[in-house]
């Protein structure tokens, strides 16, 4: 635990109803079930857990966001709430045939409920194990107090049955017996087991490679083949078939580096999914080279309007040449060079349909903030720079 | 005309490469697989030897290795489809002096072919964009000042090579000379064959996973 104490706070998310519990169970670093456990007990002992839960309702400040009480209950799928049902599910279904006749002695009833909780416990906390492992940290501990609660309250019951019924001394003869047997055939079955379970591991492995060859194949058949198709019929348009070459490979490539191109969440993403329209739509390849990222807000969009409009630019009037995007991204502040190996211009006596665009891409810059700035010499290309400083 | 030895373990391509590199630069041979191609090259003795990085039996990185034994001054030129980070900085650590794709045109190639024979690096704009993600993420506390970081000329320069200029546009554009671009370049190559093992590849596994 840290070494500065935690202040003492309600934890409405991961609580019940008011978050008490959890509050506690995290300044104090256990689980919150035994905390539950203890305002319950205190309910049941005169009914002094209600008054004291709800000052501490309504005196503890709270710590993140608070949700409706009754949408928390219902959400919640938790193990010690299926548990404390199994325990009134079993102790009604007692009392239901203690009406209807048979007869069940109290000495029966009690362990039976409190076995059943237990029971609930365990199975609902294996069978939980996998999914709820990407929730919380601490999850480990938080496993293994409930496996820990569920097999004492399952001891308890029976220990309880045992004592209520008079065998506790004699069973107490027992226990060595019982525990050798249970050795023995433990060593016995050991090695079914081991092999079991290695059988399974090692088919579920196969299993995950044959469906990772399903994909693999399902994506070959889907884009590449239907690519190379294109391509055969299209052979005698070399720059469709280039284009076309290359936007599968770009595809390929992300996916086999697991880079889906749906990447218009960042900075970075975003170009490059301009570049690759542009490039589709103009037929003049782009590469990108992009160092850092940030994420894209609204500055950052207008970055990329104005990288995509230079871009459009490029590909018109700069000819086949390659066309060359360079983006550095830190700390907020994004730069963009867009260079293309075009005729270039003379910036001051330029044509006014290139006046007009240049224009548009600073003024769009500048109305959010940032700058361009474009730099070209005839005969050696054009330069075009961006910058935004988003700190 | 430099002489070249072409590994790869695909014959289309060999061929391919033969045919576009023709008249520019001498091909000697060329090898399919890893033993071939250490035996090629040491017989023949090229001035660069075209590498292929992804071939069966340990690919490029392994040609590298038991080559070096034998001839360490052996200069390789990695060129492959793949350009995942971790690829193109593995066989640059491992010695190879530049980096480019398979997309490179013929001329382009025998004018990199040309600059490794004569003693520099050749760096792509995506290898430039590599070198300097790589060395912005190194955390400075733990690093080697001279070996671990870039200098801001060696920098400015990787960042115009990043923006697609060729070397004597950013001699001009810095107002140095040809010759001290390429030295820049060649340090930079040298601090990333010899930095800090230890950040770069995790900085090169960080790319794949987070990528």
């Amino acid at each position: 635990m840290s070494a500065v104490p935690v202040p003492l706070r309600r934890d409405p998310a991961h609580g019940y109803i008011g978050g008490v519990c959890a509050g506690f169970a995290a300044r104090l670093g256990i689980d919150p079930i035994l905390i539950r456990i203890g305002f319950v007990l205190a309910m049941l002992a005169g009914g002094a857990g209600i008054p004291l839960y709800v000052i501490g309702w309504a005196l503890i400040p709270a710590e993140g966001p608070e949700r409706p009480v009754v949408s928390r209950l219902l959400t919640r799928r938790d193990t010690w709430l299926v548990a404390a049902g199994m325990g009134c599910l079993t102790l009604a279904a007692a009392l239901l045939l203690r009406e209807w006749g048979v007869w069940f002695s109290d000495k029966l009833t009690w362990p039976l409920v409190i076995v059943a909780a237990g029971g609930a416990l365990i199975w609902r906390q294996s069978q939980a194990a996998p999914e709820a492992r990407e929730h919380k940290a601490q999850l480990p501990r938080q496993a293994v107090n409930r496996a820990g609660v569920g097999a004492a309250l399952v001891i308890g019951g029976a220990l309880l049955f045992l004592s209520l019924n008079d065998s506790l001394a004699p069973a107490r003869e027992v226990v060595l017996p019982v525990a050798v047997v249970l050795i023995a055939v433990t060593i016995i079955l050991a090695p079914w087991w081991i092999r079991l379970v290695r059988g399974l591991a090692s088919e579920r492995a196969a299993r995950i490679r044959n469906q990772e060859r399903a994909e693999v194949a399902a994506h070959l058949h889907d884009s590449v083949l239907q690519t190379l198709a294109l391509v055969q019929k299209r052979a005698d348009d070399p720059r469709e078939v280039a284009a076309l070459a290359r936007r599968q490979e770009r595809e390929l490539r992300a996916w086999l580096n697991n880079t889906r191109p749906a990447g218009t969440e960042t900075l970075a993403g975003a170009l490059e999914t301009a570049a690759a329209e542009v490039e589709t739509d103009h037929h003049v390849p782009i590469e990108v080279v992009t160092v850092g990222d940030g994420p894209l807000d609204e500055r950052a969009g207008a970055l990329v309007a104005a990288a995509r409009e230079a871009l459009v630019n490029a590909a018109k009037f700069a000819g086949p040449e390659p066309i060359s995007l360079y983006a550095e991204v830190e700390d907020g502040l994004a730069e963009v060079f867009i260079r293309d190996r075009g005729p270039g211009f003379d910036p001051d006596a330029a044509p006014a349909d290139r006046r007009g665009v240049r224009d548009s891409i600073i003024g769009r810059m500048e109305r959010h903030g940032g700058k361009a700035m474009i730099h070209s010499t005839p005969g050696h290309g054009t330069e075009v720079e961006l910058v935004i400083d988003g700190a | 005309m430099p002489s070249v030895v072409l590994v790869d373990d695909h014959s289309l391509f060999r061929s391919g490469v033969r045919a576009e590199l023709d008249g520019l630069v001498d091909v000697l041979g060329d090898a399919a697989t890893v033993e071939e191609a250490v035996a090629c090259v040491l017989e023949l003795q090229p001035d660069v030897v075209l590498l292929d990085v992804h071939m069966p039996g340990g690919g490029g990185l392994e040609v590298i290795r038991q080559v070096a034994e034998k001839r360490p001054a052996q200069r390789f030129l990695a060129l492959s489809v793949s350009d995942a980070p971790e690829d193109v900085i593995a066989i640059i650590r491992a010695g190879a002096r530049g980096y480019v794709t398979k997309t490179i045109s013929g001329t382009e190639l025998a004018d990199a072919v040309r600059r490794i024979a004569d003693g520099d690096a050749v760096f792509s704009p995506r290898l430039a964009g590599f070198v300097l993600d790589a060395f912005a993420s190194l955390e400075p506390v733990e690093v080697d000042p001279e070996l671990d970081q870039l200098t801001a000329r060696e920098r400015e320069v990787l960042r115009h090579i990043a923006r697609g200029y060729l070397y004597k546009e950013i001699a001009s554009r810095l107002g140095i000379s040809t010759k001290t671009v390429e030295a820049h370049v060649s340090a930079v190559l040298r601090k990333l064959q010899l930095s800090s093992r230890h950040e770069l590849s995790r900085w090169a596994v960080q790319r794949r996973l987070i990528d």
